[in-house]
């Protein structure tokens, strides 16, 4: 009799229902790290400027997010309490140290122009908030699917930002030129303050178009 | 609850086994790495002699750099008062011991007397001979640094590769990003007509010698003026080489 109920217990946790669901698509819409939660504005800013960058950004977070709360979920019974949070930086800093090797190992010139901000993946609250907020308290299944969630939410967010900034800023998308030579180039689009800007336009939009996020009161 | 004893383990076993990974992987990796950054290094410099080459930077493979690299170019590594330096004595500094190793961040903190300094030298189908220098300075958040490929008058630039840490992308970064910006300096000379030795200037606000002035880029005024810095004392450390060449 036992076993049987740990057999459905297993089974339950590999599951992927509607609870699952909402693990991945709630941080891309209701529950956005950057547009709702306000979390790794830091990144934001600073990785924005060109497409191509945002993109292999956005997928490092996602790589790392994802990992981080299924090892840090593994191991949530035994970590002991007093160095939680340096355990969690471990799990962090490990994962975004292969990632580094791994992206010099494929692709160097963009290794070479994301290095820095690759090894700030490590200081991004949004992977930290995760793993406190989610992974000490919930399985590895679906610890696993609210890291890729979030990160896709993050990245989704850094990707309209950076097709927006490159657009105007260059005339250009991933490289390409978009708007031809009648386009003089906005310069303060390159600037980190434009980030600020289009976060923050984004930020009402997203707000006054999602019922669920009005604040009534 | 966990005990001291217990916390203590833990931490340890965790630490460890990170470790042990990361050293596993950064070692399988390693070869990759190197060649990658040969490769990378090798295409910076060729993309000085761009036009002369005939071919994209971008487009070519790495078996392709490398290929050019061995057959069409010579190397050299000179000292700042023109003398040529043994490959044994570049080799005690530097793995490989040719000029594509030097690394000129080491460089730069040395004495004037104890630089080397890398030479490459490309002789194209048609029979020109072209020069490539290196030069390293400081732009506006981090170093930067640049490939001046001149024709065999030892004046005249046919080409310029320029490289960077990390300047504002669409600012200072457009030294590098900017096919007009590097388009300016060919043609340009570095010494006047009495052979002085003058260098390139970058001009904020637009060139006024049509000669020995580039146009600067707006908003990246610090690392234009980097620029400038480095180009003049870069090249002036060639110039004892230079002069030897032309005999």
């Amino acid at each position: 009799m036992s076993e049987l109920k740990e057999l459905e217990k297993k089974e339950a946790a590999f599951a992927f229902g509607k609870k699952e669901r909402k693990l991945l698509t709630d941080p891309l819409n209701d529950n956005n790290p950057i547009t709702v939660q306000v979390l790794g504005i830091c990144s934001a800013l600073a990785v924005t400027t060109l497409l191509d960058k945002a993109l292999v950004m956005s997928i490092a977070v996602v790589f790392v997010c994802a990992f981080a709360n299924l090892i840090i979920s593994v191991l949530r019974n035994s970590i002991p309490k007093s160095v939680r949070m340096i355990v969690q930086l471990v799990a962090i800093a490990f994962l975004v140290t292969v990632v580094e090797l791994i992206l010099k190992a494929i692709n160097y010139p963009i290794y070479v122009e994301l290095s820095v901000f690759i090894g700030l993946i490590i200081t991004n609250c949004i992977i930290m908030g995760r793993l406190e907020a989610f992974a000490m308290a919930n399985g590895p299944w679906k610890s696993f699917l609210d890291g890729i969630g979030n990160g896709i939410g993050y990245g989704i967010i850094l990707i309209i930002v950076a097709a927006i900034r490159e657009l105007f800023g260059k005339g250009t998308l991933l490289g390409y030129t978009i708007l031809g030579d009648w386009y003089t180039p906005n310069g303060l689009m390159v600037l980190f303050p434009s980030a600020m800007f289009v976060i923050g336009i984004l930020i009402w939009i997203h707000r006054s178009w999602n019922r669920n996020l009005i604040d009534v009161s | 609850m966990h005990s001291t004893r217990s916390t203590i383990v833990f931490v340890f076993a965790m630490t460890s086994i990170v470790a042990l990974v990361l050293a596993f992987l950064f070692n399988g990796l390693k070869g990759t790495h190197e060649r990658n950054e040969a490769v990378y290094n090798k295409k910076a410099i060729l993309s000085a002699i761009e036009t002369e080459l005939g071919e994209s930077i971008d487009e070519m493979s790495d078996d392709r750099a490398e290929e050019i690299f061995s057959t069409k170019i010579k190397q050299a590594v000179v000292t700042v008062t023109g003398d040529e330096v043994e490959e044994s004595f570049v080799a005690d500094r530097y793995k490989g011991g040719k000029a594509e190793n030097i690394d000129l961040k080491k460089e730069k903190k040395l004495a004037d007397d104890e630089k080397i300094l890398p030479v490459f030298e490309y002789k194209s189908d048609a029979g020109k001979t072209y020069y490539i220098a290196s030069v390293r300075g400081s732009g506006l958040w981090d170093d930067i640094w640049g490939y001046v490929a001149l024709e065999d008058d030892l004046n005249t630039v046919s080409g310029i590769a320029f490289g960077h840490k990390g300047e504002t992308p669409g600012l200072g970064a457009e030294i590098k990003d900017s096919a007009y910006f590097k388009s300016q300096f060919k043609g340009k000379k570095i010494y006047n007509e009495n052979g002085e030795f003058v260098s390139i200037y970058v001009r904020k606000g637009g060139a006024k010698d049509p000669v020995h002035e580039v146009d600067g880029i707006s908003g990246a005024t610090i690392t234009a003026d980097g620029v400038t810095e480095m180009l003049d004392r870069g090249l002036k450390y060639y110039e004892s080489y230079f002069k030897t060449l032309k005999g």
